[in-house]
């Protein structure tokens, strides 16, 4: 029977399942960081247990450290307690820990692919929504909990239910300035917040193809911004292109044997999805977010919706509350929209090429008076590779401050963020309410988009300045 | 984990959709190494003003709510990002289950594996709930995960949960002590699984 892309990584890893039970599936790569482990070490020291596998255990320092520099001295207590614990939990269990000073160091996300632990065919997960990412290399990859972080630590398995299968077909060629970031938040204005739940997502078609490991993990970072447990892509020419040499991919024979492997993971011609959405890319704008949900999104040159328009009384309440947190007005365009913060940044537009779009835009120009524009590399490897090109020159020499790796301010619990009241285009993946910084209020956009608006000091269709 | 049995309890009406793990708890609370301090934490942002004033416009600041056990959230509840520290804070202080039209499957997971139950209805009850609590807010619940029943005055309904969780629940079995039965198995896949670099 054809299979889906999904169907081959779940079968191949289901170690037992009992009749009415979930099933116990084989974790090939465990991502820790230091905010969601603690209580799972614990957890396993208060039932005398070991990490059944610390070589397939791998840890990162991310959410709560500093970028201004990795220092603890520059963080506060709680966060400096909480970093010294998993430095301490990595020494006692023995796991690999890219520490603070690490010339590899970086957001989870980011360095996974970037070190070549990310691969086809495997399962991943970590404590963190955002695990999704790693599903542009063929991997089935998913967020989990504390509890189930101390599961997987103690059994290298975890007990789960089978998701359905939700097939996302993009089709069509990208207009000029438009990128990975705006297909994803069309999608997910187009399916809702919650409109993936309890499904994997297969990304598929002629515009995931054209598309590069980075822009592919770009939309599968924010599957979960639909609810989808997982977004997968399948491995082809360009993922086998971007892992060649990297450290921990095989080398050699092991190479050879790995690709050969690879290659049988796509979707079976005539496989069945539960599910199926088709996007035409071609006539997309760029897209940007007016509430605060990453559904709430719109073509630039669009206008914010009226709550009257809304399903239902909690849909339109829902909305209202939205709007007024946001301070916008329904049928306002954002364009003309002042901003005081831009962010470059996170596990979803924090890598290279993100950083080069948002230079190309800034070379030899200046971020307008008033605006504060930070750039924050997704790794430290990300940083070393863009002082390399003279990116970082870029920034600095336009007035943005050039930071260490990190998530900074796409969580906010690092010193990095948003005061009450102002208005922040980031590249980020989430514009819930205060997740910036209480009362900081967040438009979601592309690299592009957010260093246009920084040059504007508001909101402006990045294709203006795209000759 | 405390099992869950049957609960009758009044009820914390919140009805916005996509509520979301950072308004559950704020990141600036996730620095804990422990589960201390959640309790107070709860919906931060919404139950205190930028100066520390407890928001008495909150549903959570007003006498009813005091002592509920239930509460009644909008659809697609617990969103966001996998922080387990969102039902931790719910339980801390002190709910015992959320009733919504859908949960995010992330939260759906850590609540099970914490003693808190959600109650998944349809769409048009939960309107009917809402409504209900808006006429009667002192209106008591109960909830019987047996017979996987919610009653409200006027009104029953039965909700799903698969039979694994529920027994987990009924009996206050922690997942990992059934996980690990599994070792030996797990040790015969590992000889055997094929990735690369086997």
């Amino acid at each position: 029977m054809p299979k889906t892309l999904f169907e081959k990584v779940w079968e191949s890893h289901v170690v037992a399942q009992e009749p009415g039970a979930p099933a116990v599936l084989y974790i090939d790569l465990h991502l820790v960081h230091e905010v969601t482990s603690p209580q799972a070490f614990d957890g396993l020291r208060r039932r005398g247990l070991k990490v059944r596998r610390p070589d397939r255990t791998f840890a990162t320092i991310d959410h709560s450290v500093p970028t201004i520099r990795p220092d603890l001295s520059l963080a506060d207590p709680l966060a400096a307690k909480q970093i010294r614990q998993l430095q301490q939990n990595a020494k006692e269990f023995g796991i690999q820990l890219l520490d603070l000073d690490h010339p590899q160091r970086g957001i989870v996300h980011v360095i996974g692919p970037e070190l070549g632990l990310t691969q086809p065919g495997m399962t991943i997960v970590c404590g963190d929504s955002h695990t999704s990412t790693h599903g542009a290399f063929g991997a089935l990859a998913f967020g989990i909990g504390t509890s189930e972080v101390e599961h997987v630590l103690a059994t290298q398995c975890l007990l789960q239910s089978r998701p359905k299968t939700f097939e996302v077909r993009l089709e069509g060629r990208l207009a000029k300035g438009v990128t990975a970031k705006d297909i994803i938040l069309a999608l997910i204005a187009q399916i809702g917040v919650g409109g993936g739940t309890g499904h994997v997502f297969e990304y598929r078609g002629s515009a995931i193809s054209r598309l590069s490991m980075e822009e592919r993990m770009t939309i599968c970072n924010m599957s979960i911004e639909a609810g989808a447990r997982a977004g997968m892509i399948a491995p082809d020419e360009t993922t086998f292109e971007y892992l060649y040499g990297r450290p921990f991919a095989p080398q050699g024979k092991a190479w050879e044997k790995a690709v050969a492997w690879w290659r049988t993971l796509p979707t079976d011609e005539g496989a069945h999805f539960d599910r199926s959405v088709t996007l035409d890319v071609s006539r997309l704008e760029p897209m940007i977010t007016y509430g605060t949900t990453p559904a709430m999104a719109i073509p630039i040159s669009g206008r914010i919706p009226a709550p009257e328009t809304a399903a239902d009384s909690t849909q339109r309440a829902t909305l209202e509350k939205a709007l007024q947190y946001m301070q916008l007005q329904p049928g306002q365009s954002l364009l003309g929209q002042k901003v005081n913060v831009v962010f470059i940044g996170s596990c979803t537009n924090g890598r290279l090429s993100d950083l080069r779009q948002a230079a190309m835009v800034l070379k030899g120009r200046r971020v307008a008076p008033g605006v504060r524009m930070i750039v924050t590399p997704g790794s430290e490897g990300v940083r070393r590779q863009a002082e390399a090109e003279g990116l970082d020159r870029i920034f600095k020499e336009a007035g943005a401050e050039w930071r260490h790796a990190g998530c900074s301010m796409c969580i906010a619990m690092n010193g990095d963020q948003l005061q009450p009241g102002e208005y922040a285009v980031s590249t980020t993946n989430r514009n819930f309410e205060g997740r910036q910084g209480k009362g900081g209020r967040t438009f979601l956009a592309s690299p592009l988009t957010a260093a246009a608006a920084a040059l504007h000091g508001f909101i402006v269709d990045p294709r203006t300045l795209l000759s | 984990m405390p099992p869950f049995t049957r609960l009758t309890s009044r009820v914390v009406a919140l009805p916005v959709d996509n509520i979301d793990t950072d308004q559950i708890i704020p990141a600036q609370f996730l620095k804990i190494t422990d589960k201390s301090g959640l309790a107070e934490a709860l919906f931060y942002s919404w139950r205190y003003h930028p100066d520390g004033r407890p928001n008495e416009a909150f549903v959570l600041n007003q006498p009813q709510a005091q002592g509920a056990q239930i509460l009644l959230a909008g659809d697609n509840f617990g969103c966001g990002s996998s922080r387990e520290h969102a039902p931790w804070a719910l339980i801390a202080w002190g709910f015992r289950a959320v009733i919504s039209s859908s949960f995010a499957d992330i939260f759906r997971n850590n609540a099970l594996k914490n003693g808190l139950l959600p109650v998944k209805v349809e769409p048009a009850i939960l309107n009917t709930l809402f409504n209900l609590l808006k006429e009667q807010p002192q209106a008591e619940f109960t909830i019987d995960l047996a017979s996987q029943t919610l009653s409200y005055p006027g009104g029953q309904t039965e909700f799903p949960i698969d039979p694994f969780s529920k027994t987990c629940l009924l009996e206050g079995v922690d997942e990992l002590g059934y996980l690990l039965r599994f070792l030996p198995q797990i040790e015969a896949f590992e000889t055997s699984h094929v990735l690369w670099r086997e």
